[in-house]
């Protein structure tokens, strides 16, 4: 096998991939930003009593509560924004998928590269 | 004997000029701990939102768990391959080229995430503390960056002996609050059995623990970036395991402390939510000594930690410029102060452009993302070097015990951990994913044409088996 000798790339080529790189970093983490896509999925389930008690808070808490400045009232929105832990199948099954097939490829193609570099390597010599 | 691959090349007046070899197992700690300390200060806690204030303790030790087989399995093939880029390079010589340009993209964005969520970090503590309305983060971010950036540009000895020393501050703070709240008795400053109730220690059962594995991983996030000094340190064999092993202790210790603190001095609906629950416990305890030590150490924490990230970033950077995985212009060395200035240059405004776009808990989630792919990689990257080259086939500077145990147990909890960032963050990690689905085809199919085949194997080891 003959060595394999890389193309020289030209100044222009070297900026045009790194903005290649810069646009592809910013699409992937400002997107989602953009998009809503980011970010914890929490709702408020919202209370009619905004009491300690009905916030489920015992004195010690309240006590706690009141010295980082919090009421009831503000601290219902903190205390009430929950988590609902519903598995949604068909977003996971895509996430499973995605997630699999981009390691398959990865593992794939590494090989498929991998031995062109031990065949120049080792068998070259 | 354990070799180091090829230093990188700069020509100054005909002599090549490569990175500086003058850092010992101090800084090796420094390194990784002063990257991960910061998770005590903020990060951890949201733990607690996702799942409770137990969970998050639950979380704290089985994560804890799967650090331990991170730096087992890191440790042996680092001591190994010992070179700049430290997962990347291990990827480069054992799964392949495609595979390192990933490693190499997970460890800049886990890093770039980490300091602009340590900046962010920074930025906010110090506008509560001042408590003037008006006052915004935004410069406090810009100059924390900045600063941080032309010290990384300016040396690596002087950068690591910064972080050795005000990790050092941060790490004791601590220990002064855990034993100055008299944690040996309950009830006179702290009220676990009051805060962590049968009724509310799990509020959304189970399936809170698994899913409070997302920040769970932010107790030790960054120290497998021991290994990105591989090619500056004296003696990686002895100096990486032992930095990497000690770090790993002391954050154990660290996190079960932090956790017992903060789990009894607040409510885990405000312990979830707060961005400072190492300085709210400070405050709560009611002594401005404390309080004011907190504050301080915060700022240290974050200091030294995104300090580490430019540090380990950068070179995961310049170690792709280098093999031509991106072009070699990134790759050059400063020929005085022998850093990968480009690279440090070149990541400096997209830290800073997302430190003003995102908030802290995207930013920690695009990091924590980036990580769990890291780490699912590095479990199979173990196997494939054991099978590739078997004990005794090559000198390892260390062999982890209970092989392939290790790689198992973190495997599995990487799967918990994807279902975990699904439950609640799962639209991101798609998105993150189909970005790197995307630059991956981009790399393998465009730009390795312009990547030297065997030039990219440097180490002297036979030919692996079945190749």
């Amino acid at each position: 096998m003959p060595r394999y000798t890389p193309p020289e790339q030209s100044k222009a080529g070297q900026i045009f991939d790194i903005a290649v790189v810069v646009v592809a970093i910013f699409v992937a983490l400002w997107l989602p930003l953009k998009m809503g896509l980011a970010g914890a999925a929490k709702s408020i389930d919202a209370l009619d009593a905004k009491t300690w008690e009905a916030l489920g808070q015992n004195p010690t808490m309240a006590s706690i509560w009141e010295k980082l400045g919090y009421t009831p009232e503000t601290a219902h929105d903190v205390i009430q924004n929950r988590f609902h832990y519903v598995i949604d199948w068909p977003t996971l099954i895509i996430m499973a998928a995605v997630l699999i097939g981009y390691f398959v490829f990865l593992f794939r193609a590494s090989d498929r590269e991998y031995r062109d570099v031990i065949k120049e390597k080792f068998d070259d010599k | 004997m354990t070799v180091t691959a090829e230093s990188a090349g700069t020509a100054v007046n005909g002599d090549r000029v490569s990175l500086l070899r003058v850092l010992g197992p101090a800084h090796v700690w420094a390194l990784g701990v002063g990257i991960v300390l910061v998770g005590e200060f903020t990060g951890w806690n949201f733990s607690a939102d996702k799942g409770g204030a137990l969970a998050a303790l639950i979380v704290c030790w089985i994560v804890g768990l799967l650090y331990t087989s991170v730096a087992m399995i890191d440790s042996e093939v680092t001591s190994t391959v010992a070179a700049a880029g430290g997962q990347y390079a291990q990827a480069k010589h054992i799964v392949g080229p495609l595979m390192a340009f990933n490693v190499a993209l997970f460890l800049v964005f886990a890093y770039t995430m980490l300091e602009v969520s340590d900046a962010i970090l920074l930025g906010d503590t110090i506008v509560a503390k001042a408590g003037v309305e008006g006052l915004t983060h935004n410069s406090f971010i810009a100059a924390t960056i900045v600063v941080l950036a032309w010290l990384n540009y300016r040396g690596v000895l002087m950068t690591l002996n910064v972080n050795f020393v005000i990790t050092a501050i941060a790490y004791i703070s601590i220990v002064i609050l855990f034993f100055s709240v008299s944690p040996w008795t309950q009830g006179a400053v702290l009220k676990l059995n009051e805060l962590v109730t049968p009724n509310n220690a799990l509020p959304y059962g189970w399936i809170g623990v698994i899913a409070a594995f997302q920040f769970g991983i932010w107790y030790y996030l960054g120290i497998e970036g021991t290994t990105q000094a591989a090619e500056e340190v004296r003696s990686p064999a002895r100096s990486l395991p032992y930095g990497t092993m000690a770090g790993m202790i002391t954050l154990l210790i660290a996190a079960a402390m932090t956790w017992y603190v903060c789990a009894s001095l607040m409510p885990w609906e405000y312990l979830g939510i707060t961005y400072y629950p190492l300085w709210d416990a400070g405050k709560l305890t009611g002594s401005p000594l404390l309080e004011n030590l907190l504050f301080v150490a915060t700022l240290l924490a974050a200091l030294a930690s995104a300090n580490g990230c430019i540090n380990d970033a950068a070179r995961a950077w310049f170690s792709l410029g280098r093999d031509r995985y991106l072009p070699s212009w990134f790759s050059a060395v400063h020929p005085k102060y022998r850093t990968p200035y480009r690279s440090i240059l070149f990541l400096l405004p997209i830290a800073l452009a997302f430190a003003f776009i995102a908030d802290l808990n995207q930013a920690i989630t695009f990091s924590i993302l980036s990580g769990v792919l890291q780490y699912t990689f590095m479990s199979i990257n173990i196997m494939m070097f054991r099978k590739k080259w078997p004990l005794g086939t090559i000198r390892r500077g260390y062999t982890h015990p209970f092989h392939p145990l290790p790689a198992i147990v973190l495997f599995c909890l990487c799967v918990v951990t994807y279902f975990a960032i699904f439950l609640g963050f799962g639209s991101q990690l798609i998105a993150m994913t189909i970005f790197y689905f995307l630059i991956s085809v981009w790399f393998h199919f465009y730009r390795y044409k312009f990547v030297r085949r065997g030039d990219q194997f440097t180490m002297p080891w036979p030919k692996p088996q079945g190749y």
